[in-house]
C-alpha cells in the first residue's frame, strides 16, 4: 500500500513539475476553452433569458473539449525515451501509474474550470437561482468522470493509428450519461427549478463504476503491446 | 458443416419470404395506424436480433478477458452465477417488484438473467481464446447492421404515427447510444493494428456494457413515448400479429446467424492468411519451399475449416 502511494506521489510530482515548467497543456486548454466560449456567444444570444437554460450545456462541452486536449498529452510524453516500456518491466503496480495520471489530469482540468467558470459567469450574465454550493460536487464528480475514463482511453488509443482522433471517438459515447448528468445538474442549479440530487447521485455511481473498471483493467491495457 | 450451410440458407430464404408474405398480406391492418404499422414486423425482430448480438459480443469479450488469468476467471465465473441467482430471485421480491418499470414482468427479468449466465458458460465451453475474439468481431459487426435497421425503420414509422421523426425517448436514446458505442468499438478495431487489438476491443466492450445501465437511468425519468414491449411486457397485441412477429423474428435470427457464420469463416480465413504472410516474410525466400513442403502454411491448405466458403 505504501509502495503504491509512494509511486503515485512520485509520478504525480514529476508530472506537475513538468507541467509547471512547460505550461504547455494548461495554456493550450485555457486558450482553447476561451475560444469556445467566444464562439458560442456568437452562435447563441448570450443575453437572452434562455442563456440560463443552455449555459450548463455550453460550459461542460467547452470543458470536455478542453479536457481532451490535456488527455491527449498525458501518455505522449511517456512514449519518448521508452518510459512506458521501462515502467512495464518494473515491478511497480500499474494502478499506481494510472492513479497518478488521472489525479494529474484532474488537477489540471479543475484548475482550468476554476479559471474559466468566472469568465463564463461574466460573458453569459449568469446568476444561479438555485443552491449554488451544489455546483461544487457536480464539478468535482463531473471532472473526475471525464478524467478517469479519458486517462484510460488515452492509454488505450496509444496503440492505435491517429491516436489524437481516437480518444474522443472512444471517450464521448461512454461519457454520454456523465455529460447528461453534469449538464442537467448545472441547468437545474442555474435556473432554480427542481433538485440536482438525482444527477449528483447518478454522477457518483458513474464515478464509482468506472473508477473500479479502470483500476481493474488498466494493467491489461498497459501490458498490451 | 459445409453441407448444413446451403440447407440453412435455403431455409432462411423461405422463412424470410413467408414472413414477408404474412406481414404484408395476411396480417390484419392495425385499427388506428393503418398499413404503416406493418413496419413493426421488421423493426422489432431487428431490434431483438441486434440486442442478442450485442449481448453475445459482451459475453465473448468477458470470456476473452477472463481467459488471461485463472484467478480472474474464477472471480468472473462466480460473479456471473451470483448475478444470475440475484436476477432470478430479486424480481419476485415485492419491494423490488414495485421498482420495476411499468409493463415489465418479473418473469422476463428472471429469464434474461438466467439466459445470460447460460450463454456465458456455453460460449466459454465451445470457443477457444482465438475464436472468442473472432466471435466478438462478427457479432459486433452484424449487430451494428441490425441496429442500423432499427434506427432507420423506427423514424419511418414514427413520422406518420407520432408526427415526428425522432424523440429523445428512453428506448430510442438507449438504442442510439448502444449503436454509437458499437460503432466506436468497430472504429477502434479498424484503427488498431497491433496484435493486442482483441484485448483493447474486449476492454471497450466491457466499458460499453457498464455504460448501458447508466444511460438507462439517466434517461429514466423522462416520460417514455415508445409503445410498451409486446413480449414480457405490458403491451397488448392481437394473437395473429404476435404469431407473425415471432415468425419474422425466427427468420431474422436465421438470417443473422447465417451472416455471422459467413463473416466468422471469412475472419478466420483472413487471419490464417495474415499469419501465413507474416511467417513467410519472416522466413524469407529460402524459407518458403520448406513451409509449403511441410504443409504448415495455411496459404497452401485446401479450405477445409473455412466453413461455408
Amino acid at each position: 500500500m505504501s509502495l503504491l502511494r509512494s509511486i503515485t506521489a512520485a509520478t504525480l510530482a514529476k508530472d506537475i513539475r513538468l507541467e509547471w515548467r512547460s505550461r504547455d497543456a494548461i495554456n493550450s486548454m485555457l486558450f482553447f476553452s476561451l475560444l469556445v466560449v467566444v464562439i458560442f456567444s456568437f452562435a447563441f444570444d448570450p443575453n437572452a433569458e434562455e442563456s440560463r437554460e443552455i449555459a450548463g450545456g455550453l460550459i461542460w462541452v467547452a470543458f470536455l473539449f478542453a479536457a481532451v486536449v490535456a488527455l491527449n498529452q498525458t501518455w505522449a510524453r511517456e512514449l519518448r525515451n521508452q518510459v512506458l516500456d521501462a515502467y512495464r518491466v518494473s515491478p511497480a503496480p500499474a494502478t499506481a501509474l494510472f492513479v497518478a495520471k488521472a489525479l494529474g489530469n484532474f488537477l489540471l482540468v479543475s484548475l482550468l474550470e476554476a479559471l474559466m467558470a468566472p469568465l463564463f459567469m461574466i460573458f453569459y450574465n449568469l446568476r444561479p437561482l438555485g443552491p449554488a454550493w451544489q455546483l461544487i460536487p457536480v464539478a468535482i464528480l463531473g471532472t473526475w468522470a471525464l478524467v478517469v475514463n479519458g486517462t484510460f482511453f488515452a492509454a488505450m488509443s496509444l496503440r492505435t493509428r491517429s491516436r489524437e482522433i481516437m480518444l474522443p471517438l472512444l471517450l464521448f459515447p461512454i461519457s454520454i450519461p456523465a455529460i447528461q448528468s453534469m449538464v442537467e445538474a448545472t441547468r437545474v442549479v442555474l435556473s432554480g427549478d427542481g433538485s440536482a440530487r438525482f444527477w449528483i447521485v447518478l454522477l457518483l455511481t458513474y464515478d464509482v463504476v468506472f473508477t473500479t473498471a479502470c483500476l481493474a483493467l488498466f494493467e491489461t491495457i498497459l501490458q498490451a503491446e | 458443416m459445409k453441407k448444413a450451410f446451403p440447407i440453412l440458407a435455403v431455409l432462411t430464404a423461405l422463412l424470410l419470404a413467408y414472413g414477408t408474405y404474412q406481414a404484408l398480406v395476411v396480417a390484419p391492418t392495425e385499427r388506428t395506424m393503418g398499413d404503416v404499422q406493418r413496419i413493426f414486423y421488421y423493426h422489432v425482430p431487428s431490434a431483438w436480433t441486434a440486442f442478442l448480438l450485442f449481448s453475445l459480443n459482451f459475453l465473448a469479450s468477458l470470456q476473452y478477458l477472463s481467459g488471461a488469468k485463472p484467478s480472474a476467471k474464477r472471480v468472473i465465473n462466480w460473479a456471473v452465477i451470483a448475478i444470475a441467482v440475484v436476477g432470478a430471485i430479486a424480481p419476485y421480491i415485492p419491494m423490488v417488484q414495485k421498482q420495476l418499470p411499468e409493463g415489465l414482468y418479473p418473469s422476463s427479468v428472471a429469464t434474461t438473467a438466467i439466459m445470460i449466465a447460460v450463454l456465458y458458460f456455453l460460449i466459454g465451453k465451445f470457443f477457444t481464446e482465438r475464436s472468442l475474439d473472432v466471435l466478438a468481431v462478427t457479432t459486433a459487426e452484424v449487430g451494428v447492421v441490425f441496429c442500423s435497421i432499427v434506427l432507420i425503420t423506427g423514424p419511418l414509422w414514427a413520422r406518420p404515427v407520432w408526427g415526428i421523426w425522432w424523440t429523445w425517448d428512453l428506448r430510442l436514446t438507449l438504442t442510439l447510444v448502444l449503436w454509437l458505442i458499437y460503432v466506436s468499438y468497430l472504429v477502434l478495431r479498424r484503427f488498431s493494428d497491433s496484435a493486442q487489438t482483441p484485448k483493447l476491443a474486449a476492454v471497450l466492450a466491457i466499458f460499453g456494457a457498464l455504460d448501458v445501465p447508466l444511460v438507462y437511468f439517466s434517461i429514466w425519468f423522462f416520460r417514455t413515448q415508445h409503445p410498451q414491449p409486446v413480449i414480457g411486457g405490458g403491451g397488448s397485441i392481437d394473437p395473429r400479429m404476435l404469431h407473425i412477429l415471432l415468425l419474422n423474428w425466427l427468420a431474422f435470427s436465421c438470417l443473422a446467424f447465417l451472416v455471422c457464420w459467413l463473416r466468422y469463416g471469412l475472419e478466420i480465413m483472413q487471419r490464417d492468411v495474415h499469419e501465413a504472410q507474416a511467417l513467410e516474410a519472416l522466413l524469407g525466400d529460402e524459407g518458403l519451399p520448406q513451409t509449403s513442403a511441410r504443409g504448415t502454411s495455411p496459404l497452401n491448405k485446401t479450405p477445409s475449416r473455412m466453413g461455408p466458403a
